[in-house]
């Protein structure tokens, strides 16, 4: 209880509890608005995309926030974990385990995959800088994409077969193809719920807040802000990179998984350069380094095109021009003003309270 | 024969790629900031043309001219309305406000010319030249885009060079501040290099059509991604650099496509670009920047 109460008075945990506290309550509002029948189809198909595009925004929070380097191929991680999973699932699904355990297992081993993929692109990725290291992400998304599109994978009692370009073997009798080329992945059983994403939403966020919390946290901040003094005083820079970027891609490997669970049909075209794109967007919006923005700017961001659905073909283009005037917004003198107003309030108030105190 | 009829489609693709890399690595130079509208663009100057000859009746000239007018106005417009607000801005918020003028245009041209994919006709007519008896054939079109490609590499070299203008733009891609210190108009300069910029988007698009006459909203996305690629293979802010990247891309698309498989083209194109960043970091004609400590 004492190391509790320690925990929670720090900054880290106040942060973390604060976290918990409000995903839990929403989380909770959500059930109860279900169970009455409240919540329109339409939102109840959105549940698991947006837990999925929350965990997304977060590992990507991760290396464009605090590791400071800018990815534009997250959603290639997000690409092999759905498609690791499936093929997990797929192994699994006669062994007769029950549905959620199936479900953490694709998981777990969508994420192990979506990081060793972290490894292969962020040991060269991680040497370049700036632009460059950009496109070099933006390359390594569509490199996953184009390999995914021509990937067969079956499975019979012999095991798992692969090929790539054709496909190379043939099935068993009992066989089944998991993964059909540039068709990709049909007629997988649903796994994903809301419940599970939840959980997931809560695994990630207590990680990540707790790593960038720690002394390796620290230690990619430091990074981030100064890589030669950083050098200079004993970090690993290449280490603590590498870290942050794998843990990122492992992240948005189990987001993936999670994502591709929650539909019967996926293609590699699913996560291509736009999804990547469009995470970015969130995480950006939200503010770099900032958590809770990216989670909110995701949930925001994910619901706004289907609320606008009512303005029919013209949503997009409205998302457009609120993405454009959002940007606009928050890095106007106008909005400086209007902070410097409130914090002339705030400091008119603290003297009024020490004249009354005095 | 085969190889170089390979050869002839590579370096025709490549040219296009180049002066699309071209306005990318201008506006790069001097705004330092991805402009990923810029495929959008081409994607605009596709249209005008199409509407200016097929709706309007226009002859063929009349219509590029049309297309380079209207975009060189939508740059500059694009740049004083969204980006000048952000000079001063970190560059992933401009980045995203590129990418949010990009869906704007996309979607505002699915609103005016709709979805349906639109038969784009060559600006170049006539009947392919036939070479060794008809073993190698050269279609006009390309002849026609590698030698606009070539003039427009050679004036942009000569304007940045020589021009007072260009040695503004020089200037002010180097160090904005001095170059306001010494008498150049900053916000003159960047929206001229944005109009050179986006006039030849415009040139590119209609020979982008021209070449695979197809034209949908989307059309200017996955070349912008390759030329933007281009100018980054060349090294990013080089003339030159765009050039050879452009056409150096094309060439390996090209020949990926016909000797791996056209599935893996772009895999294989980025795969090299890969390569070729991790052996020299700043392109194949990019300038080495030494770090101070």
């Amino acid at each position: 209880m004492q190391k509790l109460k320690k925990y929670a008075a720090s900054k880290a945990g106040r942060e973390t509890l604060v976290s918990f506290g409000i995903v839990i309550i929403a989380f909770v509002v959500m059930q109860v608005l279900l169970s009455l029948g409240m919540v329109s189809s339409l939102l109840k198909s959105l549940l698991v995309p947006i837990c999925a595009y929350v965990i997304m925004a977060v590992s990507l929070n991760l290396t464009v926030g605090i590791l400071g380097e800018l990815s534009l191929g997250h959603a290639g991680f997000m690409s092999v974990g759905a498609f690791s999973g499936v093929v997990a699932v797929t192994c699994l699904s006669g062994g007769g385990m029950p549905e959620p355990l199936q479900l953490a297992i694709a998981i777990v081993i969508g994420g192990l995959c979506a990081a060793v993929a972290g490894v292969i692109v962020g040991v060269p990725v991680l040497r370049l800088k700036g632009d460059y290291l950009a496109i070099v992400t933006l390359a390594f998304g569509e490199i996953i994409k184009s390999i995914v599109n021509v990937l067969y994978v079956g499975l019979d009692s012999s095991g798992l077969h692969f090929s790539l370009l054709e496909q190379k073997f043939e099935l068993a009798e009992d066989g089944e193809m998991i993964i059909n080329g540039a068709m990709g992945v049909s007629g997988v059983s649903r796994l994903s719920t809301f419940t599970a994403g939840f959980v997931l939403v809560l695994v990630t966020l207590f990680i990540i807040l707790n790593l960038i919390h720690s002394r390796a946290g620290r230690a990619v901040m430091a990074v981030r802000d100064n890589k030669i003094a950083a050098d200079s005083i004993g970090i690993s820079t290449t280490r603590y990179k590498l870290m942050a970027f794998v843990i990122s891609a492992a992240f948005a490997g189990m987001a993936g998984t999670l994502y591709g669970m929650n539909y019967t049909t996926i293609t590699a075209s699913k996560f291509d350069f736009n999804t990547s794109i469009l995470i970015l967007v969130f995480v950006v919006l939200g503010g770099l380094g900032n958590i809770w923005g990216s989670i909110i700017a995701a949930v925001l961001l994910t619901v706004l095109p289907e609320v606008l659905r009512g303005v029919g073909d013209y949503r997009m283009l409205i998302y457009a021009i609120l993405l454009i005037a959002m940007m606009l917004f928050n890095n106007s003198p106008l909005k400086q003003r209007l902070l410097e107003k409130r914090g002339m309030k705030q400091m008119e108030k603290l003297e009024r309270q020490e004249k009354g105190g005095a | 024969m085969g190889f170089l009829n390979h050869l002839i489609n590579g370096i025709s693709l490549g040219s296009i790629y180049a002066i699309i890399a071209l306005g990318y690595t201008m506006v790069y130079g001097i705004a330092k900031m991805l402009n990923f509208a810029h495929g959008d663009v081409i994607m605009v100057g596709g249209y005008m043309c199409f509407c200016a000859t097929a709706y309007l009746g226009w002859p063929t000239a009349a219509g590029i001219l049309l297309a380079v007018v209207v975009c060189t106005v939508l740059g500059v417009v694009i740049e004083r309305l969204a980006y000048k607000p952000l000079r001063q801005a970190p560059a992933l918020a401009v980045l995203i406000t590129a990418i949010g003028v990009s869906y704007f245009l996309q979607n505002a041209a699915l609103q005016i010319w709709g979805s349906n994919t639109k038969s784009f006709s060559s600006v170049v007519q006539g009947s392919p030249i036939q070479l060794f008896d008809g073993q190698i054939s050269i279609a006009p079109v390309t002849l026609v885009t590698v030698a606009v490609c070539v003039v427009i590499m050679i004036v942009l070299t000569l304007f940045t060079n020589r021009s007072k203008a260009g040695t503004a733009m020089r200037a002010v891609s180097e160090d904005k501040g001095a170059a306001q210190l010494m008498g150049i108009n900053v916000n003159t300069t960047i929206s001229l290099t944005f109009a050179i910029g986006s006039g030849l988007a415009a040139i590119a698009g209609v020979l982008l059509c021209s070449a695979y006459p197809t034209l949908t909203p989307t059309t200017g996305a996955m070349p912008g991604i390759k030329a933007f690629t281009a100018a980054v293979f060349g090294g990013i802010g080089s003339i030159p650099g765009a050039f050879v990247g452009g056409i150096l891309l094309g060439v390996i698309e090209i020949f990926a496509g016909a000797y791996v498989s056209t599935q893996l083209a772009n895999a294989i194109v980025f795969a090299v670009l890969i390569i070729v960043l991790l052996v020299k970091p700043d392109g194949l004609l990019g300038k080495r920047v030494s770090e101070k400590v």
